[in-house]
């Protein structure tokens, strides 16, 4: 099947994946909000939400159901073509991040096609994922400075300015385990993983580096100073209503899964499964890409917990108290741990 | 036509329009934004071009964050119509006649630059890639490399210098 000489069934298959990624993206962010009230009902002792379905496990679409039905308003002295592509693009960015995921161990078909469970497989791999973070920033400082509220302004710049200096850390926590990899494709990093063991075991300071820098990046708390409700009213959202706060809510859970996906495909060896060879089972491939599936899922709802757990246990930091712990206690970190990475790895070659 | 071709004049017609929407935008912001629209575009050819690296590392670091320290500055300052100083209209004629005469010169420059044997690498070449980039910034260009990063720390000491006047 040729047209225009493109491979459309190449297309077709790469398709059917992003539509799948895309789909669990929206299912788990979903989940997301309802484990995050059942996680904080749990741990300040009450019962939580209950009443829509068992176990309330339709509160979820009782949510979304509810924000679609809001009335939409627009300020009049806002600027609308910007105050509608804010939330577009703090969605669109949320969402594309998760191109270079490896989801599963290849697909190997009956006639010997083998199939990768990853969108695309690029050289730049990991840094692709940095150039979209870094991209993400402009849905908050949109929406904040179109909203044209001086507690949205604000509200976006703390953000920006948090998000861009969180970047340089986590950039840097990062490159020491690229020393390990040699390689930045996302596959690569999987399989030295498989071979060598985990990195979280080489790279203990470079993890929890680049952890505090996932929870800054997603606005979570600790670090959700650009919601502070109790001195910036709502922050940059704050003008918005209806389902344009919902994508703005909803980004924000789409982060945090994607970043838990990368987490846990970087320090915690992808779909790997650990203690055990999985390669000599002798299953079919079909079981081999289920399972290694449902081990990268468990993975990332781990860290999914541990994101709510930090957020109904340790308050939220002043904003010069943030730039500090950014500038002046990460990046030295990440700078040490870079050098004694490479001074070992050069050491132990001769 | 192949794929190749259709995503080149594709981005090619995005550069240009973005381009030429940063210059005639009224508001600020939008001209940020149109060029950011401009270096997704430029990055798009790169890829084209299989330079990968060359490609996000445009997009990390003019996307990413010169962009917004641009977009910081303008929305701080809250241009508008009203604050911005009128040209006088000897200014642009003047500016008319300048354009032209750049014209002139680069036509007569560009007349005789027909491609003759070297032709750019669509999609095959492989110096792009972050394996074969790195040696040779490291190897044969090590000397300009080292150059271009100390007057990188002497830029941001002097921005921390001027950060410290009171």
């Amino acid at each position: 099947m040729y047209l225009l000489s493109i491979d459309l069934w190449f297309l077709l298959e790469k398709a059917l994946l992003i539509g799948g990624i895309i789909g669990l993206s929206f299912f788990i962010a979903m989940y997301t909000t309802y484990a995050e009230r059942k996680v904080a009902a749990w741990l300040q002792d009450r019962r939580g939400p209950n009443r829509a379905g068992p176990f309330g496990i339709f509160q979820p679409l009782a949510d979304g159901g509810k924000l679609f039905f809001k009335e939409e308003i627009i300020p009049l002295a806002s600027n609308k073509f910007l105050f509608i592509l804010g939330p577009a693009m703090a969605m669109i960015t949320a969402l594309v991040a998760s191109t270079v995921i490896p989801w599963a161990a290849p697909f190997i078909t009956k006639g010997g096609n083998v199939i990768p469970m990853q969108v695309a497989d690029v050289d730049m791999g990991i840094l692709l994922v940095f150039g979209i973070v870094s991209v993400g920033v402009y849905g908050i400082m949109i929406g904040g400075w179109a909203s044209n509220n001086k507690f949205s302004l604000m509200a976006a710049i703390r953000g920006a300015s948090q998000m861009v200096s969180y970047e340089l850390p986590m950039g840097m926590a990062l490159l020491a385990v690229l020393f390990m990899t040699g390689s930045l494709k996302m596959s690569e990093i999987v399989s030295v993983q498989v071979q060598n063991g985990w990195n979280v075991i080489y790279q203990p300071l470079g993890f929890i580096i680049f952890f505090i820098c996932a929870l800054a990046e997603c606005n979570r708390t600790p670090f959700d100073l650009p919601e502070a409700e109790n001195e910036l009213n709502f922050g940059y959202h704050q003008e918005y209503s209806s389902m344009k706060l919902g994508f703005y809510l909803f980004a924000e859970y789409i982060n945090m899964f994607i970043s838990a996906a990368i987490m846990a495909t970087v320090f915690l060896g992808g779909y790997d499964i650990p203690f055990v060879n999985e390669a000599s089972w002798g299953l079919s491939s079909f079981w081999m890409t289920f399972i290694s599936f449902s081990v990268l899922m468990s993975k990332i709802c781990f860290f999914l917990f541990v994101f709510l757990w930090i957020r109904w246990t340790i308050p939220r930091f002043r904003f010069d108290q943030l730039m500090d712990l950014g500038w002046k206690k990460l990046i030295p970190l990440a700078l040490i741990n870079m050098i004694i990475t490479a001074a070992v790895m050069l050491w132990l070659n001769k | 036509m192949g794929i190749t071709q259709i995503l080149f004049w594709f981005l090619s017609i995005a550069a240009i329009f973005s381009a030429l929407m940063v210059i005639s935008s009224k508001n600020p912001v939008h001209s940020v934004l149109w060029l950011i629209v401009t270096f997704f575009s430029i990055s798009g050819h790169y890829i084209v071009l299989n330079a990968q690296f060359l490609a996000i590392v445009n997009v990390i670091v003019y996307a990413g964050a010169i962009m917004v320290l641009f977009l910081f500055v303008i929305m701080l300052m809250n241009l508008n119509k009203e604050s911005e100083p009128q040209k006088h209209k000897w200014l642009r004629i003047a500016g008319a006649v300048a354009g032209g005469c750049l014209l002139l010169v680069f036509v007569a420059a560009l007349k005789d630059t027909d491609i003759k044997h070297q032709q750019a690498l669509v999609n095959t070449g492989n110096i792009g890639l972050i394996k074969n980039l790195g040696k040779e910034l490291f190897t044969t260009y090590v000397v300009p490399f080292e150059i271009s990063s100390i007057l990188f720390l002497s830029a941001m000491v002097g921005a921390v210098v001027i950060g410290k006047k009171e």
